[in-house]
């Protein structure tokens, strides 16, 4: 393994004491006096009238405080979304259901069994209607999911095609030339992206504490978004901004579940308000796939056309996405984040077409990597199955396709993006010529010889993160919506204390990122002060400057640039206060072990206490120089950032029975400098861990009538530590040029990289029994009847 | 019942369960509830010794039981050997399933104090992690299974690789 550090290394993780010894604070954790609890009567159908809702037995029983409906909320309007196409949500049913599991009503009682008892005694009368849940179905509008809409494609996402007029012309000309030469093959396959229930093992939790006294609301959620939600309550209640506090404490894995903001943070604060006593929701499990987004769930057709030397001359993808019934914050723009990357890291035209369609099921939206594995899956898949049409090896392939490096920085994709910095080729090598690979191949070819079904899997991908460049604040890429005036720029606010310790205030939502290490690493570096004395603080948006939150990949390559130039400024006004004091130049000081020094001079320095003790009475400071020593940054960089990678899995099957599993699996990822190589690797452990389960476990299934048919974790099971190997990761190292700390972002990379691996591996396993394509997961059924095709 | 050495009793409705009953009555909250159907193992806790999912025990059923809770496990501010290994190898990211996670760490060493990995993910199935794709939970356990044996851990990967 190599691995490269310039700006910071491996330290213990600040976060962890608390939560190794079962202080962690999360939200089910907080009890606030008075506090009540909420459970919501579900819709068993998928599509149904709601005749009458009667709550008059279950408003009589014990501990039951109110019981709301439609009627009661409909005043606030729908729920906001970000990027508002399609149908949004009612808070809560009104008169129709669209999908299982929709509430229907909402109990608050004195505490959640009684609150659970009361909910079962709501008497719904339902007429079921027919429900939409194939999106090839729904995509041909013979019935609509919602009668006001006028299509249930809601926007067809197309990129392309081809680049422009004299790109759809030049590659017209070279498919004919080719085919002239009898030089030509085209691979084309329909392919599942299915669908995927995020699961964070911390089930969504608020509570929302309205206090009229004050005038003010105090809601505790498990939001990846504070601020985004403390927007949106204040938009949707008429209260200022500043009336809304949020509080994201330790928040229990994310995933982009909790990159949303739902009915329930709505419907608690409506509560809070009504009784003026807090009220909490804590989802359950079983409930929580109806009422927590869920990701992916594509059909697309990818088709490559090519020469039979393997130079690409046009990838095409056309498809479908399933949005489920509602719009909530990103829905319809995660195949759009997919069109960034449709062309990957090649420079072959390509023409990119994914129509987004709504369905009775729960809500889709962004779900760790949203839009970009999917887009990778389809590309990486169908590039694979071109090579072994033409019997090149996919290496070659790639290489022959590749952006070349000399493109770089700056190259623009043929789809039309620009990257920052890129070094595909050079990535590629190193994973290929490593020695890890090459024990693969011949681990491969050692059980061949003795009869087993071995494959072995390989793909890169270039994936976009770091959001975002204020200029794509049009694009969505914006809390708007939500009241906030900003785009997705990073901010941080560094202070330095009486004592000469550090607090970091940062706007970034982690959820188990390691944020507070990270952060104070960084910063603590810069100051010459000890990591041990900087204090990171996040997630409560009263005390936080404007924050965006923690998704796609961003925090670190925005906010942790943020906090690194408020460190600089804070920095750079302490050089001039000890120069002050020392009679030198702010040029000549220096700062290491907790003081400034004048450079060449160690004698002559000035410790940290000294110089705030000097910031914070003006009259010791230099002429004019304004008292106080913290600053604020905010960071918006040029572009965003392109990661990329490429991976090798080892796979195993029984061609008796399906069973397939993963024996090894290698990874080379290139997400510019590392900050600490063990917070990195163990971001890629996890991302692999769910794009790897997405390929051979993970199903979201509805049946016809649009029942979830996988709502526990005994239907949808997610992988146990017995399913997965441990990994083999390494990495390059290609600095992104967009932010001062030239890194990139690591948290999706993982995802992105590896469904497609695992099961290019499974096709190279069974390739000899005739197997072209598996649809994930990878259950040994599914395999097994691949297999059974093939032969028949 | 005596929870981390601690004598507790308390007036409950019957249907009440264990996890309930450890986090609103004793308010020990690091015992957490991931799942409700003994799935997940973020409810982990040690009852009479043995390791169990106290959301699908009945609180009434622990009356009289010794129980072992995260808030229990490190004594006179020790941390346990297992704790240290989470903290020492990043076993834990978001930290949710960390405190069952640890317990059934806890339990597998008690049986078997020098796993092999396949032992180890073995001992650790009946928990669920969504971080950290368990690699380093297994880096975890092997140095806390090392601590026990009074042997040296083996180093970090990224120490071996700086």
């Amino acid at each position: 393994m190599s691995t490269t550090s310039v700006l910071g290394g491996s330290v213990r993780r600040r976060e962890d004491p608390a939560l190794i010894r079962g202080k962690g604070r999360f939200v089910d954790d907080i009890k606030l006096a008075g506090t009540t609890h909420v459970a919501f009567v579900r819709s068993p159908f998928a599509h149904a009238k709601i005749n009458s809702i009667d709550a008059s037995a279950a408003m009589e029983m014990e501990g039951v405080i109110a019981i709301y409906t439609a009627d009661d909320v409909r005043h606030l309007g729908l729920l906001l979304a970000q990027v508002a196409i399609g149908r949004l949500r009612p808070l809560l049913a009104d008169g129709v259901v669209k999908h299982a599991g929709e509430a229907v009503a909402m109990v608050v009682a004195e505490n959640r069994y009684l609150a659970q008892d009361a909910a079962d005694a709501v008497e719904v009368d339902y007429e079921p209607m027919k429900a939409i849940v194939d999106i090839k179905e729904a995509a041909s509008d013979k019935a609509m999911v919602h009668e006001e809409l006028e299509s249930n494609t809601l926007i067809t996402w197309e990129a392309g095609p081809w680049g422009n007029e004299e790109g759809i012309a030049a590659t017209k000309e070279k498919i004919a030339e080719a085919k002239k030469r009898d030089d030509i093959v085209t691979v084309s396959m329909e392919m599942k992206n299915q669908r995927l229930i995020p699961t964070a093992i911390e089930p969504r939790a608020v509570i929302a504490d309205w206090n009229d006294g004050y005038g003010r609301m105090t809601v505790y959620s498990s939001t990846q978004i504070p601020h985004a939600l403390a927007g949106a309550i204040a938009k949707t209640f008429g209260l200022a901004a500043n009336a809304v506090d949020v509080i994201a404490p330790e928040v229990g894995g994310g995933f982009g579940a909790k990159l949303n903001v739902y009915a329930d943070e709505m419907l608690v604060s409506f509560a809070s308000m009504q009784l003026g006593r807090p009220v909490k929701y804590t989802e359950s499990r079983r409930e929580s796939p109806y009422n927590t987004i869920q990701g992916r769930g594509w059909v697309a057709t990818a088709t490559i056309t090519g020469t039979k030397d393997g130079e690409v001359l046009a990838f095409e993808l056309d498809g479908l996405a399933d949005m489920g019934a509602y719009t909530q914050n990103f829905t319809v723009a995660i195949p759009f984040l997919g069109t960034f990357v449709g062309s990957g890291q090649y420079k072959f035209p390509t023409h990119w077409k994914i129509g987004c369609v709504t369905t009775h099921t729960m809500t889709t939206d962004a779900y760790r990597g949203a839009g970009r594995p999917e887009a990778i899956y389809y590309l990486e898949r169908i590039l694979d199955a071109y090579a072994r049409e033409i019997e090149m090896d996919l290496a070659e392939v790639k290489l022959k396709n590749f952006i070349p490096e000399s493109d770089f920085p700056g190259a623009v994709a043929p789809i039309g993006f620009q990257f920052d910095t890129g070094a595909y080729q050079t990535n590629l090598k190193a994973l290929t010529d490593s020695a890890e690979y090459s024990e693969l191949k011949s681990l491969r070819d050692k059980a061949r010889a003795e009869g087993r079904h071995v494959g072995l899997g390989l793909s890169s991908y270039v994936e976009v993160c770091g959001f975002g460049p204020s200029a794509l604040s049009g694009l969505g890429f914006s809390w708007t919506t939500y009241g906030l005036p900003s785009a997705f720029s990073g901010s941080g606010l560094v202070r330095i204390n009486g004592d000469a310790s550090v607090t970091v205030i940062i706007g970034t939502g982690p959820s188990g990122q390691g944020h507070e290490t990270t952060w104070a690493q960084l910063v603590a570096g810069q100051l010459g002060i000890d990591y041990e004395k900087v204090r990171v603080t996040h997630g409560n948006t009263a005390e936080s400057p404007m924050g965006i939150g923690t998704f796609g990949s961003r925090s670190a390559a925005v906010d942790g640039a943020a906090s690194y130039e408020a460190a600089l400024k804070v920095k750079a006004k302490a050089a001039q206060i000890a120069a002050h004091i020392l009679e030198a130049s702010a040029d000549d000081i220096e700062f290491s072990d907790g003081s400034a020094h004048v450079a060449g001079s160690p004698d002559k320095s000035v410790s940290w206490e000294d110089i705030v003790t000097s910031a914070y009475h003006p009259h010791m400071l230099p002429e004019g120089m304004e008292g106080g020593l913290e600053a604020h940054s905010v960071f918006s960089p040029a572009n965003a950032t392109w990661p990329f990678g490429a991976h090798a899995a080892l796979v195993e099957v029984d061609p008796e029975t399906g069973f397939t599993q993963l024996l090894r699996y290698v990874t080379m990822d290139d997400c510019g400098n590392v900050i600490s190589p063990m917070i990195v690797d163990g971001q890629i452990h996890g991302g692999l861990a769910q794009g790897i389960s997405q390929a051979m476990f993970e199903d979201a299934i509805y049946d016809e009538e649009g029942n979830l048919l996988t709502s526990s974790l005994v239907d949808y099971p997610l992988p146990t530590a017995q399913d997965l190997p441990s990994f083999n990761l390494s990495r390059t190292v290609t600095p992104s040029d967009v932010n001062p700390l030239g890194v990139k972002g690591i948290g999706e990379a993982g995802t992105i990289g590896s469904a497609q691996t695992v099961v290019n591996a499974a096709v190279d396993a069974l390739y000899d029994l005739g197997v072209r394509h598996i649809d994930m997961p990878l259950r040994s059924r599914r395999v097994w009847q691949a297999i059974q095709d093939a032969r028949s | 019942m005596t929870v981390n050495d601690r004598s507790v009793s308390g007036d409950i409705d019957p249907r009440t369960l264990l996890v309930h009953f450890i986090r609103e009555n004793l308010n020990l909250t690091g015992t957490h509830i991931g799942c409700e159907t003994s799935y997940c193992g973020a409810c982990t806790v040690m009852f009479d010794g043995r390791t169990v999912k106290s959301c699908t025990v009945l609180a009434v059923a622990a009356d009289g039981a010794t129980i072992t809770t995260i808030e229990g496990l490190a004594k006179n501010g020790q941390l346990h050997a297992v704790q240290e290994g989470f903290w020492e190898r990043h076993g834990l990211q978001c930290g949710f399933c960390t405190p069952g996670m640890i317990m059934a760490a806890v339990g597998l060493l008690e049986e078997n104090n020098n796993p092999s990995e396949d032992e180890i993910r073995h001992g650790i199935e009946g928990n669920l992690c969504r971080c950290t794709g368990y690699h380093n939970i297994v880096k975890a356990i092997e140095y806390a299974g090392a601590k026990l044996r009074g042997e040296e851990p083996p180093p970090a990967e990224w120490e071996v690789s700086a």
